[in-house]
């Protein structure tokens, strides 16, 4: 996997997300209350709202613009709301935050 | 460790909600078992009557299927009656010899129905109406007898008849009362009903009284014979009067019962070690025969079951509703009237409409309505809200007038809606499928129908009409509880009020230590109760609670207005509507350098630039070098104003320096929702005083306060509230009411409704009786307001806080990878 440097974990505020301009548009990259990251296409499957700027709590995020939940981990909306964002892999390694980009076309990046 | 034994007596809807409320709160804490005397898993018994007329099917009413027994580890003994317990032993024996142990007896073993003791009662054809067997042999005879009698013209007995007539039989309902339902309708109501019931073909003899049951020789019934000596044919007889609560097997094993199972407020029985719910148990003398206050109990029973011991069931206010489609029906609390009640009445019999009102003591207690029944969720949250209603009785009688009155039509009828006609107009739910979605899933709340539907989640406009939709498909089963007594949200029982409460008395200033000490559920909440938290850790501990931006809605994190592009919209503050040539140039300016692709001027008097990209708000505001204008919060909006006796030849009051005064002294004011004022400086009003939360008329003699005004969803006026002589009295007052409404609404509660709430009396007699309270809670509002600035500038001033509206390049890392 081809992993890419990204920030420091603290440079992301806890519940917080950041965009990193990727070279398809935005990625949305959030952090949990206990500091793990999650790497999503920072685009609502349903209306495109920019994920990145949604409430997060636990491991879901509600969509700023009309509260759909979207899993963090999978990029799956919660029922009865149907959709996925895609996905990356991201984690974080001495503390700072990693992402490997994941392809439209790579079947885990949807369950 | 070793998980303790529970085991239930009895798989209906109370007990098993019992169970899923249970497993919520532990999991883990139980081995669990269940004994049902049916062959089947849980269902919903309330849509029996829609199965028996047709118009749904016994596998669609079913609420929990056997895989959820399985998935939760519930061992499910069907089709086993259990007829003993031995309380020493803590051992349950069924008729087939099975037996269980218990640390945890649960009995709700419902109730039966009473059968009348008269000769012929055993005979072939003769049943009561109680559970989907009884459903069946009534489909089957049917399909092969002719005449049918239902004995009891209460609920029950006029859904039988009713699905009995649909399926093809003549149908005759024997009643022993004056009229119909007589303890859901007083005798108009009850005797429109039976005229409308009659035009569907069914025929009814009242008062009369069963005296036997003939046989035909075979040892099936074959007609009726009544005390006065009439005879009328019948092939098959329902029993449908009364229900009796089954608590023949708890008598048995010495536990204390009259006329049900004693339990008290925690569900439990004489025997700590055994609880008892729903139909079969008798709370406080009463026992419930319907749904909505078993899942009261349900709730109650399982905090106790789960070891949490705080919660307490003190009774219910019930409602009722016949599930007979195209008769509007419906009644609530002491609808009959007694001693020391008043009555409004309104009675149309040609129109078909009956409507009366129970009042006592200024407070509803009562309703009952036929033929109309849009009210009826309207009715029944005043009587359990206790209300006074003194001030809007001349309106009383004509309901909450409008539903909603945006999205949908003008639509206030739930009942006349056809199928395909659209009810959430935010997110094109039509009624249809919030009918297929309530029936299919069992959903007794509008919250379940949100959640399931997406509809009224949106604006809310709708929620009133989807409640209407909700109390016509499950009837009295509906779960219409007011704002005030809802859990904030799934990851807490506590309710609003509840959770203010907790704040101010154990002084908690920050979400984790008030998650902690009100024991959330969750590890960092939602959605739904972060802002609200936040809300009121800030209003109630100024300067001491932290304010948490991550726990707000994004527009209050970046200063803006997320539009649907995901840009965003600027508005800068203009004070009282005012401005000049040096903004005006800068606002130019700043269109041009950011290109921005709209610039309008809004309904507050000021001027929006929309399609700003979030990288760019930081220097949007520095260029503007004006105060944010709170566009985006739930905060103090703006103050419109007219121009007043400066220019106006009109004009009686400088309207427009007050409410750019005003817009000073409320400047960064956060609140449970949005506010906005306005001050006009005559009575022609053209600053629309009558649709803000405080609206502001000058007249020749001082200035009149007008106070809950809404231009929303739902238009409402500002009531009057109180005339003063000087602009620093309108300061005092106006800033005294927010401080009130600041500190006691629960969040996103307007001050329309906040007001509904709590009641205009309430809010005089805290802002305009006495003086020294006015004063302090006018101090208490611009002590909060001390510690705020202009949110703009401290963005710009705080590179930390800046970091937000930067976006991470990833290109040149990519290069190197």
């Amino acid at each position: 996997m081809n992993w890419l440097d990204i920030c420091d974990l603290n440079e992301i505020n806890p519940l917080g997300a950041r965009i990193i301009a990727g070279p398809k548009g935005d990625i949305a990259i959030f952090r949990t209350a206990d500091d793990q990251v999650f790497a999503l296409d920072d685009r609502c499957p349903h209306k495109g709202g920019p994920l990145s700027q949604g409430l997060i709590y636990g491991k879901r995020v509600a969509c700023p613009l009309h509260s759909w939940q979207i899993e963090l981990d999978s990029g799956e909306a919660v029922a009865p709301d149907q959709g996925c964002a895609h996905r990356h892999e991201a984690k974080v390694e001495n503390g700072r935050v990693l992402i490997a980009l994941q392809n439209v076309a790579t079947p885990a990046a949807c369950a | 460790m070793k998980k303790l034994k529970l085991v239930m007596v009895g798989n209906g809807m109370a007990g098993v909600r019992t169970l899923e409320e249970l497993l919520k709160l532990a999991p883990d804490l139980y081995d669990i078992t269940v004994f049902g005397a049916e062959p089947h898993p849980n269902y919903n018994r309330i849509l029996l009557s829609p199965v028996l007329a047709g118009e749904q099917t016994f596998e669609e009413i079913v609420l929990n299927d056997l895989n959820w027994y399985a998935e939760n580890n519930i061992q499910l003994m069907l089709n086993r009656k259990v007829v003993s317990i031995d309380r020493k032993k803590r051992l349950v024996t069924a008729d087939d010899g099975t037996t269980a142990e218990y640390d945890r007896l649960l009995i709700a073993t419902g109730s039966n129905p009473f059968i009348l003791p008269i000769p012929g009662k055993d005979l072939a054809g003769v049943i009561g109406y109680r559970d989907i067997a009884d459903t069946q042999m009534m489909m089957e005879t049917a399909k092969t007898h002719k005449h049918a009698v239902v004995i009891g013209g209460g609920l029950l007995g006029l859904e039988a008849a009713n699905g009995l007539k649909l399926r093809g039989m003549e149908v005759t309902v024997v009643h022993l009362g004056d009229w119909l339902l007589e303890r859901q309708l007083d005798a108009t109501a009850g005797r429109l009903l039976q005229q409308s019931l009659e035009d569907r073909g069914l025929k009814f003899l009242l008062p009369k009284l069963t005296a036997e049951l003939l046989d035909n020789g075979e040892g099936r019934v074959c007609a009726v014979k009544f005390k006065d000596g009439d005879v009328i044919p019948a092939d098959l007889v329902v029993m449908a009067a009364g229900i009796r609560p089954n608590s023949d097997l708890a008598e048995q094993s010495g536990i204390a019962c009259n006329r049900g199972i004693l339990v008290n407020d925690t569900l439990q029985t004489f025997d700590p070690r055994v609880y008892a719910i729903g139909e079969c148990a008798s709370h406080r003398g009463i026992a419930y025969g319907l749904v909505a206050p078993l899942f009261e109990q349900a709730k109650v029973c399982a905090n106790h079951l789960a070891q949490l011991g705080f919660a307490r069931y003190q009774g219910s206010v019930t409602s009722t509703k016949l599930k007979v489609t195209g008769i509007d029906l419906f009644s609530a609390g002491e609808f009959m009237g007694a001693e020391g009640t008043e009555t409004i009445t309104l009675s149309d019999p040609i129109g078909g409409v009956y409507k009366k009102l129970v009042i006592k003591d200024d407070v509803l207690v009562g309703a009952c309505l036929y033929g109309d029944t849009a009210d009826g969720g309207w009715y029944f949250r005043q009587i359990r809200e206790n209300h006074n209603v003194s001030e809007i009785r001349d309106h009383l009688m004509f309901g909450e007038n409008a539903i909603g009155d945006t999205g949908h039509q003008g639509q206030n009828k739930a009942m006349s809606m056809p199928d395909d006609m659209e009810v959430c107009g935010c997110n094109g739910v039509c009624k249809g499928a919030i009918v297929k979605a309530i029936q299919e899933h069992g959903l007794f709340s509008v919250d379940d129908v949100k959640k399931q539907t997406k509809a009224a989640s949106s604006c809310g406009s709708c929620a009133g009409l989807v409640e209407q939709i909700l109390i016509n498909t499950v009837g009295g089963a509906a779960d219409v509880k007011p704002k005030s007594e809802k859990a904030i949200c799934g990851c807490s029982d506590l309710n609003h009020g509840q959770i203010r409460k907790a704040i101010r008395e154990q002084h908690l200033i920050s979400i984790p230590a008030a998650m902690t000490f009100l024991n959330w559920s969750t590890p960092n909440g939602c959605a739904t109760c972060r802002p609200a938290l936040n809300y009121y850790l800030i209003s109630t501990w100024p300067g001491e609670a932290k304010d948490d931006p991550q726990s707000r809605f994004i527009n209050e994190r970046a200063h803006a207005n997320i539009q649907k592009d995901g840009t965003y919209s600027v508005v800068p503050r203009m004070w009282g509507g005012v401005t000049n040539a040096s903004e005006l140039r800068r606002i130019a300016d700043v269109a041009d350098k950011y290109n921005v692709p709209m610039v309008k001027v809004t309904g507050g008097q000021r001027i929006d630039l929309l399609g700003i990209k979030k990288d760019d708000l930081p220097g949007v505001w520095k260029d503007l070098d004006m105060p944010s204008g709170h566009a985006y919060g739930k905060s103090i909006r703006t103050v419109k104003t007219c121009v007043g006796s400066e220019f106006c030849r009109f004009g009686t009051q400088n309207s427009t320096q007050m409410g750019i005064d005003l817009e000073h002294a409320l400047f960064n004011m956060w609140s449970p929702h949005k506010v906005k004022l306005a001050v006009s400086g005559c009575p022609r009003n053209c600053a629309e005083s009558g649709i803000k939360d405080v609206g502001i008329i000058g007249v020749d003699s001082g200035w009149e306060l007008y106070i809950g005004g809404n231009g929303g969803i739902k238009t409402e006026a500002g009531e009057f509230f109180v005339k003063v002589k000087t602009a620093e009295d309108v300061m005092e007052y106006s800033l005294a009411f927010l401080q009130l409404y600041r500190e006691e609404a629960f969040y996103l509660e307007r001050t329309v409704h906040y007001m509904q709430r709590v009641g205009m009396e309430h809010i005089k007699k805290g802002v305009l009786e006495n003086a020294e309270q006015r004063k302090a809670l006018h101090e208490r509002l611009l002590f909060s307001l001390s510690f705020e600035q202009d949110p703009w500038k401290e963005q710009l001033a705080k590179p930390q806080l800046k970091k937000e509206f930067d976006r991470i390049a990833l290109l040149e890392l990519e290069t190197h990878a």
